[in-house]
């Protein structure tokens, strides 16, 4: 398909598949009307607020409650000990490790909880974390996740009986041997250290939660700042079932969510306690974290030291591809990453190009930081691979004295090899990676840029251009590979068409701003012909919508947009059958259009989507069920494999240091569009979450454990002024196996952006025999390097 | 702790409140007044997702004492809208997909619409500087930029 083929199939009233509809979601938002955690309000409902380890490791060694017990309006205070009583005081992450919900005797990174004061009003909770007194003897602090893993380093989980060392986990993919031997044989091979920083993705909703224990009813409601609404319910049942949360007296509710790029994953201690407080009180309790809270406890992202080595021929052919990871995990292991992929999809390393030889490994330690490992708006690790690749691959070309662009086009793997199988195992559905990067090269003239750059180099100035070829893996996932704490990856949909031909539509995902309500709306609409304005879309309440693992990863429409497609084929192959009865003809002398069916070479003999639903209630077959509804499970045949080109233009000032990203050209292939003004509206976000950890954002640690990047005063955020205006086009190659042929599109840009930026910062200064910088590149980094080559001003 | 009796107009409407010297008028508005579409994303001033206007002038609700506001007229997200009509600010982030989650989108309004009243056609780079104490983390900015942009055209020849 070209891109010619977006012409919408159904017409501006139906607002099917490839209509820029202007969302449902927008009247509430618009009017100061939405429903986010912190809106809600509940009769007596009180709040809590978290004490929180000044120290990075240290042992408690006394919690003094009794002045914060005597504010007035301060309720209780819950700590480790309290949760003990009732076996709640540790809990599992996602990923299958453990953690501590409230310490017993010691803390293990800075900003941990360390008890929870309850109180009747929000200032007076906080009053009440002031006034609790802690004693603490603070203990040695690893910080340095290489020296965590050498040996005879002290054992930092001293709760895991038998554990010997600070290894969280080992994850290999490919044939070690063969690519050491392949990498020797070649004539060139670059070696890159790419360090990802530690970031955070910084919603602008924190998180929280209101707990809603009616004893009376023994009935948990949770409304919860969640992306997997279905998941945190099963998981509360498995922890807390012998308190009596079983599963049936669980209701999750996730109500609008302020975005989540990942962070809304897991579940964090805060809202373990603050359901612990309201089942002992049995009054409604409200967590609000702040934002120091949000960057400096959940989980962050990234944090991958990656040794890339990467091989080639003289003439520029890629061979063998070797990638060694440090991964620091901080004090467990809280990544969200399927259950058989503990390093989630980084074996995706070998990128856009036809390797044949390839081995990676990560290993992850422990460290007195906070724990986590979630995603930052990028499938499970992609980010860290593609940044690895494409970062090797310009220094491949510096090696080489090629265009980047050139060595690129050089070595993709070509349009008639997909689909692709790649030797870490993948198999790459469909792409057209050669007209991706030709189309990009185009808009912004990269010869011209070429030209100017040779030019002002002559004049001492400093321009860069960057290019980075991604392949995106998303949609997890094949039930016969992915889980998360074994609930398979499926998604669901379920359809509901009522007798006046309106629909509501149900979905097991949760929209964190990614425009849900409109798009499946106008699935619905593409496969039925009912109009997206007459489909209701909801998601996040678990005692409505059909069971699915949630909305990360750029996962929904690959799953249940999918489902949603297929529910809907359900209800209008019964649609066909009613509409048979009705015209007393067969079923197989039918045709559809969108919005009807009319009998073949008798178009005037037609019934409308409508007229089906009316009949299905008030005059349906004898022998046919009444109404017409549908569900279904979406179990994918496969992941699915987005891919871009971008190229990126920056300026570098001589005085300051200061990257200014002049331009930057993206072109996007996701499969088949839904919405194109919302995916290009995701595409400028992710390009936005792209520039920040390229050039500013970062979380870091000094020797004690203390953190530094622990609120926006110092965690730099771009605003309007650093984000450059975005150019987006696309190209258009349908996933063959998803049953529209979309492939999903919401985090592509974040793992496209970064190298393109990192690798126009080097080729701006390669002139000078630069071949590095760690990211994010700072002002100060870049002057720290002019200055070395004598040329700051 | 002291408590104050102040009188505001929020919105339009005379309102009157007991408030302790502490209280922050973004909780005033959030808690005492129930308006929930002023939010909070930070907690030092950065973000600017509790934006409201304070006598016309927008302000980091976050950053302003209760009884700083008494006798002043605040406007909230809640107040653009008049009699029926969307602000053309709100239209515009609609028309242009200006928001995506819409939790930054109530401050980003009050900051745009005051922007629009006191510059009528005001360039990018103006746009862009008004808007540099908002931080969005869904958009990109560019989007956002638009709907301004189409705003002030719709204003100007309404």
């Amino acid at each position: 398909m070209s891109e010619t083929d977006m012409t919408p199939r159904t017409d501006a009233k139906i607002c099917g598949m490839g209509h820029s509809m202007k969302r449902k979601e927008d009247p509430r938002f618009i009017r100061g009307k939405g429903n986010y955690v912190d809106d809600i309000q509940l009769p007596g409902m009180l709040y809590m607020d978290i004490v929180r380890s000044p120290h990075a490791h240290a042992r408690i060694k006394k919690i003094d409650t009794s002045k914060a017990l005597k504010i007035p309006g301060v309720l209780a205070v819950i700590d480790g000990p309290t949760l003990a009583k009732y076996n709640l005081h540790w809990m599992p992450t996602i990923s299958a490790d453990t953690q501590m919900v409230l310490p017993i005797d010691e803390v293990m990174y800075q900003a941990q909880e360390v008890c929870a004061v309850i109180a009747t009003e929000r200032y007076i909770a906080a009053d009440g974390v002031d006034a609790v007194e802690v004693e603490y003897e603070p203990l040695p602090v690893m910080v340095d996740p290489h020296k965590s893993l050498a040996p005879g380093a002290p054992v930092l989980r001293k709760d895991k009986k038998d554990k010997k060392d600070n290894l969280a986990f080992h994850w290999e993919a490919g044939n070690k041997a063969d690519a050491e031997r392949a990498l020797a044989a070649c004539d060139v091979v670059v070696r890159e250290q790419v360090y990802l920083p530690r970031i955070h993705v910084a919603s602008m909703e924190t998180c929280g939660c209101v707990a809603d224990f009616n004893s009376a009813e023994g009935k948990l409601t949770l409304y919860m700042t969640t992306q997997a609404p279905h998941a945190v319910r099963t998981v509360l049942a498995l922890v807390a079932g012998h308190v009596g949360l079983s599963e049936e007296r669980i209701r999750v509710v996730s109500p609008d969510i302020g975005g989540g790029f990942g962070g809304k994953v897991p579940v964090y201690p805060g809202y373990v306690v603050a359901v612990a407080a309201s089942v002992v009180i049995g009054k409604p309790v409200k967590w609000i974290e702040d934002r120091m809270e949000n960057l400096q406890a959940d989980s962050f992202a990234r944090d991958y030291h990656m040794k890339v080595e990467l091989g080639a021929k003289k003439d520029g052919t890629m061979t063998a591809l070797k990638i060694s990871t440090v991964a620091d995990h901080g004090y467990a292991n809280a990544s969200a990453n399927p259950s058989k992929f503990p390093a989630g999809l980084f074996s995706i390393c070998t990128g856009s190009y036809d390797l044949k030889h390839a081995f990676c490994e990560v290993d992850a330690a422990y460290t007195h930081k906070p724990p986590g490992g979630v995603a930052y708006r990028c499938s499970f690790r992609v980010t860290e691979a593609v940044h690895a690749i494409e970062r090797a691959t310009d220094a491949l070309a510096q090696k080489l004295g090629m265009d980047p662009a050139e060595l690129r086009m050089k070595n993709f793997i070509r349009p008639e090899q997909f689909p692709y199988k790649s030797i870490l195992g993948w198999e790459y559905d469909s792409g057209d990676y050669p007209r991706a990067l030709k189309k990009a090269m185009d808009i912004i003239d990269y010869d011209a840029l070429r030209k100017e750059q040779a030019e002002k180099r002559k004049r001492g100035e400093l321009m860069g251009i960057g290019v980075c070829s991604f392949t995106e893996i998303v949609g997890a996932g094949p039930s016969k590979h992915f889980d998360i704490l074994g609930l398979k990856m499926f998604d669901s949909a379920e359809i509901r068409v009522h007798p006046t031909g309106k629909a509501i539509a149900r979905f097991g995902t949760k929209s964190q701003g990614q425009g849900h309500e409109t798009t499946y709306a106008q699935i619905v609409a593409e496969e039925l012909g009912i109009p997206a304005a007459h489909v209701q879309v909801e998601e996040g309440d678990t005692d409505t919508a059909p069971y699915g693992l949630g909305t990360y990863a750029s996962r929904s429409t690959p799953t249940s947009g999918a489902a949603c497609a297929l529910a809907a084929r359900k209800i209008r192959d019964k649609a066909r059958d009613i509409a048979a009865h009705l015209l007393e003809v067969s079923p197989k002398d039918l045709e559809w259009e969108p919005g009807k069916f009319y009998v073949k070479g008798a178009p005037q003999m037609a019934k409308t989507i409508q007229e089906c639903a009316f009949a299905a209630y008030t005059n349906h077959p004898q022998g046919m069920e009444a109404g017409l509804e549908a569900t279904h499970y979406y179990d994918p045949p496969n992941l699915t494999f987005p891919f871009g080109s971008y190229i990126c233009v920056v300026d570098i000032d001589r005085g300051t240091g200061e990257v200014k990203v002049r331009r930057f050209v993206a072109v996007d292939d996701c499969g088949n569009i839904i919405n194109p003004m919302i995916v290009e509206g995701q595409i400028h976000g992710g390009l936005t979450q792209g520039i920040g950890p390229a050039l500013f954002e970062e979380i870091s640690y000094d020797e004690e454990g203390n953190i530094s990047g622990g609120s926006f005063l110092d965690y730099y955020v771009p605003t309007a002024l650093e984000t450059p205006k975005w150019e987006t086009d696309k190209t258009i190659t349908p996933s063959p196996h998803h049953p529209f042929g979309a492939k999903g599109v919401g985090e592509s840009a974040t793992v496209g952006a970064p190298p393109a930026i990192h690798n126009a910062v080097v080729d701006a200064l390669a002139h000078l025999g630069v071949t590095h910088f760690d990211i994010p590149i700072t002002p100060e980094k870049v002057w720290q390097e002019l200055k070395a080559k004598g040329i700051a001003e | 702790m002291a408590k104050h009796n102040i009188s505001v107009t929020i919105n339009g409407a005379a309102r009157d409140a007991e408030v302790d010297s502490r209280l922050l008028l973004v909780h005033l508005i959030r808690e005492n007044f129930r308006l929930t579409g002023t939010h909070v994303g930070c907690d030092t001033s950065h973000c600017g997702a509790c934006t409201v206007q304070l006598d016309g002038t927008p302000v980091k609700s976050c950053t302003v004492l209760a009884v700083q506001a008494d006798g002043c007229k605040i406007t909230t997200v809640e107040g653009l809208e008049q009699g029926g009509k969307l602000h053309p600010v709100q239209e515009g982030f609609t028309e242009k997909h200006g928001l995506q989650c819409g939790f930054c989108t109530p401050g980003m309004l009050m900051t745009t619409s005051a922007l629009l009243a006191r510059n009528a056609n005001p360039s990018e780079q103006e746009i862009r500087q008004a808007i540099s104490g908002n931080l969005c983390r869904c958009t990109g900015y560019v989007n956002i930029v638009k709907a301004v942009q189409y705003a002030a055209e719709k204003a100007r020849n309404a």
